[in-house]
């Protein structure tokens, strides 16, 4: 055991290492002169000289590759051109709304989905099954920032039912203010029992918490679909349906506990894949997290908090695999001895 | 999967046939690709206004509402919509087709040889994938894109730079569990040189879930085409791309909703499409595999 947890963290290691590579070539070798566009169009040769100097580009590329490296590790990732901040400042006061987002988002998904990918599994090739596959394909093929604007139209514009900006309505600043201890709406009202800021902060999370959840309940439902009907086919449950259990029985005892497993995993994988879409929908919800960071970045060619943003949720997701890996070799001793 | 690909090509074909009377999913799904090649390859025919699809512009006639004679309305500054949307289907399908060939030529032969020779030409290029696969779609080609002048060859180059290692995973798996068959070991004995045996004997048994593969992704490469010129990284005015459009109806779309509702809902057509079909291919092809993305 201890030996394939040294093995998965060394090879952990090892892709962080190669992601951190990756991301200076896309920042520093890819642009062709990223001193250039670090000072604009209009600037004058010594403007660009003394760029060149000031970003390190007059050294030789290990040498660049090293400084990189040891800029990401004491916590230097550059200053964002935009907000003028420092890159690593400005992630950690983005990240938590889009924790928040994702979170509430995968929640609904899981609501959701486990039920309907049962539900497929038990009436398969009947109406239920292929409808929940239609949806769950259809959940995977939407077009995130398309759902955003189509259900604010439907449910701000039409019916006028559910608000559409930022987390919580900024009037209730003055009757109700709320201190920011994590950023996360809705964790904050609860932490201090402010109710109305909490009510308003969990109808501000409902639309965009729908649209991102869009792409994991199609992930989960299919998933749980395949497992269920993986189980039921094995030997020991046709064994128990020879016996003459009644299906319904077989089901429930034997079909669902170990198609649940997957789940965890499954969860943790899509967790990283939600956060880059919010990318195309926050700044449609005036949601202020990574997503609409990156969004005014692509608009003023921001590379550095660009990367930044990048290199924060690559992490998060070797980082996440490299966990479900491992717990998954706890329960599993077939996964740590092959 | 190995004994469905073993089958005689008949057997499988008629396979095909009756799983596409079974599972109206998978009909639906290759009817609807299908029609979207014929929209994207005749456009110039299909749409009303040709011309509107490039460099023309009405003034007079902008955001009109849907009606006989501009189906899904005219945009800001006059041009069809209908026309526009018919030949965003030539942009999205052949952005998919890029990346799928450049993906498929990258990957599979990579793939091959680290499944086939193992060792350490293995190691590397795994390790050189997982790199790459540490990044959500998305995320990598959105950097990659973000640093590179923003266009339509340009967002493609950056999408198949994030495809690839998918197909190299793919090419090893298979690979590998053909190299130490008796035919391939046969063929080694007999002294076919590696990369004969690699064309000849390894190839052919990848190229199933090689296909099914494909087919799922077009719908993935589509909808991340679009998100990219959402956001401003892919195609630019007066490129008729579905991501853009929406993205340019944006401001508009309080009042005028016909601008994001047929682009956007071009994307989630054309995606779906796509996901039907490869879904059901890999039901019929592949049925044990389950795919992680």
């Amino acid at each position: 055991m201890t030996l394939y947890v040294a093995k998965r963290l060394a090879l952990g290691l090892l892709v962080v290492v190669g992601v951190l590579i990756l991301t200076f070539v896309i920042a520093r070798v890819v642009p062709g002169d990223p001193a250039a566009s670090w000072v604009g169009p209009h600037a004058t040769p010594q403007e660009l000289a003394k760029a060149h100097h000031d970003l390190g580009l007059d050294k030789s590329v290990p040498r660049q590759v090293v400084d990189y490296l040891h800029g990401i590790v004491v916590g230097d990732w550059g200053v964002s051109i935009h907000t003028k901040h420092s890159v690593l400042s400005d992630l950690a006061s983005r990240a938590p709304a889009s924790v928040e987002l994702v979170v509430a988002a995968l929640l609904i998904a899981l609501a959701l989905g486990i039920p309907l990918g049962l539900a497929s599994a038990r009436w398969r090739g009947r109406a239920p099954d292929l409808l929940v596959r239609f949806a769950a394909v259809a959940g995977v093929s939407m077009p995130v920032f398309w759902l955003a604007l189509i259900l604010q139209l439907i449910f701000f514009q039409k019916l006028g039912i559910l608000p559409v900006a930022g987390q919580y309505d900024p009037n209730l600043d003055y009757t109700s203010p709320l201190a920011a201890h994590t950023h996360m709406a809705v964790v904050d009202a609860l932490v201090e029992g402010n109710w109305p800021v909490l009510w308003s902060a969990l109808q501000h999370l409902v639309l965009p918490a729908v649209v991102v959840a869009a792409y994991p309940l199609g992930v989960i439902a299919r998933m749980v679909r395949a497992s269920v009907l993986e189980t039921l086919g094995e030997e020991h449950v046709r064994m128990v349906r020879a016996l003459g259990f009644p299906e319904r029985a077989v089901f429930w005892r034997f079909g669902l506990k170990p198609a649940l497993n997957p789940i965890v995993a499954i969860t943790a994988l899509v967790f990283a894949y939600s956060l880059a879409n919010t990318f195309l929908v926050e700044a449609i919800f005036d949601w202020p997290g990574l997503g609409s960071y990156v969004a005014a970045s692509t608009q003023s060619l921001d590379t550095p908090a660009i990367i930044g943003v990048t290199l924060l949720i690559a992490i998060v997701y070797v980082v996440s695999n490299l966990i479900v890996d491992i717990v998954q070799a706890f329960l599993d001793p077939r996964i740590r001895l092959s | 999967m190995t004994e469905v690909a073993a089958l005689p090509l008949v057997a499988r074909r008629r396979a095909l046939t009756r799983a596409l009377r079974r599972n109206p999913l998978l009909l639906s799904g290759a009817l609807i690709a299908f029609l979207l090649v014929v929209v994207a390859v005749f456009a110039p025919l299909i749409a009303p206004h040709p011309a509107d699809a490039g460099t023309a512009t009405n003034p007079i006639e902008s955001l009109l509402p849907p009606s006989w004679h501009h189906l899904f309305g005219t945009d800001a500054v006059g041009r069809d919509l209908l026309s526009r949307v018919v030949f965003g289907a030539r942009i999205s399908l052949r952005i998919a087709g890029l990346v799928l060939a450049s993906s498929i030529l990258i990957g599979v032969p990579l793939g091959l040889a680290a499944g086939y020779f193992g060792g350490w030409i293995d190691s590397v290029i795994m390790r050189v994938t997982d790199v790459f696969l540490a990044f959500p779609a998305l995320l990598l080609s959105l950097a990659l894109a973000a640093v590179l002048t923003p266009s339509v060859g340009n967002a493609t180059i950056a999408i198949a730079v994030t495809w690839w290692p998918w197909y190299a995973r793919l090419a090893r798996g298979q690979a590998a569990s053909v190299a130490g068959r008796p035919f391939i070991e046969g063929a080694r004995a007999l002294g076919v040189p590696p990369v004969r045996t690699l064309l000849r004997h390894v190839l052919p048994n990848s190229i199933t879930p090689v296909i099914v593969q494909a087919s799922l992704d077009v719908g993935g490469i589509i909808l991340t085409a679009a998100a990219l010129s959402f956001l401003g990284l892919g195609a630019q005015d007066p490129t008729p791309e579905w991501g853009l459009m929406v993205s340019q109806g944006q401001s508009y779309f309080t009042t005028q909703w016909w601008l994001v509702t047929f682009p956007g809902a071009a994307i989630l057509v054309a995606a779906l499409a796509f996901n039907l079909l490869g879904d059901g291919l890999r039901e019929v092809l592949d049925p044990r595999r389950i795919e992680r993305r």
